[in-house]
């Protein structure tokens, strides 16, 4: 499934992606960034209120109720340059807060990297998206094409520096996905892995244990048990 | 009288550079605002010259990392499986990983802001993390940029860097683990060469 997933990308959504890049002026792709930014942020402010983080989501709806009117339908992030900092949450993060771990890794085509429990709350993403469920089906499907590719644009500079980095381009996002996702979950202050390394190795007995931290959190859970050995292959 | 006179104006030199040791905020702050410095006012590094990239992130900033702790970390419990000599040429290869792709994102720097976030190091504190951000202009949210550094007798040294909570040296973990498992050591030297050679080629290629 990566493999499906880079060829679309390759053959149909980098180029397209590229061209957009390449075509418009970046005013134009901020407003684009921003509109959709600002549709997201009501979710977002959802899913904090269901964290129990009621400051961030009350920040949340301000920055919705700023950008909607002084922002011009949410063109302009004025919220942003007051203070009213842009959080990053979905569904996912929400049952991964209520304590449901991983599940085992998989690629989804078209949305890529996903985990088990990350897999659940993107259905619950798409059911909720404002833009996924707009009618006419003929201006979502404009606004969905539109927001993926301008998505795609913003990770073109990223995509290059990971196609530098990476041994084992597989491997590399999949630790990658992983690592993000744990440290959103614990918005950006998760406990510290890195004990695990050489010199503490030379202990015997905890080589083996230590050597299993930073896949503990990997571990299957009862919730989603849905663990097919098959999807964490190519 | 003379040669006694050299000898204080020596120690004297030698305690005031002792006592300048720069605090590890103070170093990545002064760090990245040479470097960004540089790069913004060099068309040939914006427009993917990643060669002349390495050779600034090789003379700015490479003195400040600690490699062989960084690649320590990287191969975990396996680095002690490496003889001396492959842990050498382990650390250069991984070197050689990490300045490329580094350099590669000097070269995608548009016009982003770097803050630097509130830091105190504790007295006695050997090992921390300075947090910094990238902020994008106009839209976006904004990107964690984290060093951890520890102190050594030359002052302090990165062995870390993470980017949105991805640690740029664990993140290798897996991979190297399933290349020594599968290759042995070896196996691993020869893959960090051959993807260190296929970027070369590309850059050239530019």
């Amino acid at each position: 499934m990566f493999a499906f997933n880079e060829g679309l990308d390759t053959a149909i959504i980098k180029p397209v992606a590229t061209g957009y890049d390449a075509v418009l002026p970046s005013p134009v792709k901020t407003g684009v960034t921003n509109f959709f930014g600002n549709i997201e942020d009501v979710f977002i402010g959802v899913n904090n209120l269901l964290q129990g983080k009621v400051p961030e989501a009350a920040s949340d709806f301000g920055r919705v109720l700023i950008n909607t009117t002084v922002g011009l339908l949410g063109l302009i992030d004025w919220a942003s340059d007051a203070g009213l900092e842009k959080h990053d949450e979905d569904f996912g993060q929400t049952f991964g807060r209520w304590g449901v771990g991983n599940g085992a890794y998989v690629v989804i085509p078209v949305f890529g990297s996903r985990t088990a429990r990350d897999t659940v709350g993107l259905v619950l993403d798409v059911a909720t998206d404002p833009v996924a469920q707009h009618k006419p089906r003929r201006t979502r499907d404009a606004a969905v094409v539109l927001r993926l590719v301008n998505d795609r644009a913003n990770l073109l500079a990223a995509d290059k520096v990971v196609e530098e980095a990476a041994l084992d381009k597989y491997s590399y996002i999949r630790d990658a996905y992983l690592q993000r996702r744990r440290n959103l979950i614990h918005d950006g202050n998760p406990p510290r892995e890195i004990e695990a390394d050489a010199e503490q190795v030379d202990r015997p007995v905890t080589a083996e244990a230590e050597a299993g931290v930073p896949r503990a959190e990997l571990a299957p859970v009862s919730v989603l048990a849905a663990r097919t050995e098959s999807a964490d292959t190519k | 009288m003379k040669t006694l006179l050299a000898f204080f104006s020596g120690l004297l030199i030698a305690t005031s550079v002792m006592a300048q040791e720069v605090p590890p905020d103070a170093l990545i702050k002064s760090v990245t605002n040479e470097v960004l410095d540089i790069v913004r006012k060099d068309k040939e590094i914006q427009s993917g010259n990643t060669k002349k990239a390495i050779d600034l992130v090789e003379a700015k900033v490479l003195p400040h990392f600690n490699f062989t702790r960084m690649t320590q970390l990287a191969l975990a419990r396996d680095w002690r499986q490496a003889n001396a000599g492959q842990q050498k040429i382990l650390t250069d290869e991984f070197r050689l990983l990490l300045v490329r792709t580094y350099s590669k994102a000097l070269t995608e720097y548009k016009n982003q802001t770097i803050a630097f976030k509130p830091f105190a190091v504790k007295a006695g504190e050997t090992d921390t993390r300075v947090r910094t951000e990238i902020r994008q202009s106009g839209a976006g949210k904004n990107i964690e940029l984290d060093y951890f550094l520890e102190k050594s007798a030359a002052g302090w040294k990165v062995y870390d860097i993470e980017v949105g909570g991805i640690s740029l040296v664990t993140n290798y973990r897996d991979s190297f683990a399933a290349e020594v498992r599968n290759n042995g050591i070896d196996g691993l030297i020869k893959s960090l060469q051959t993807k260190n050679k296929s970027g070369e080629a590309t850059s050239v290629k530019k």
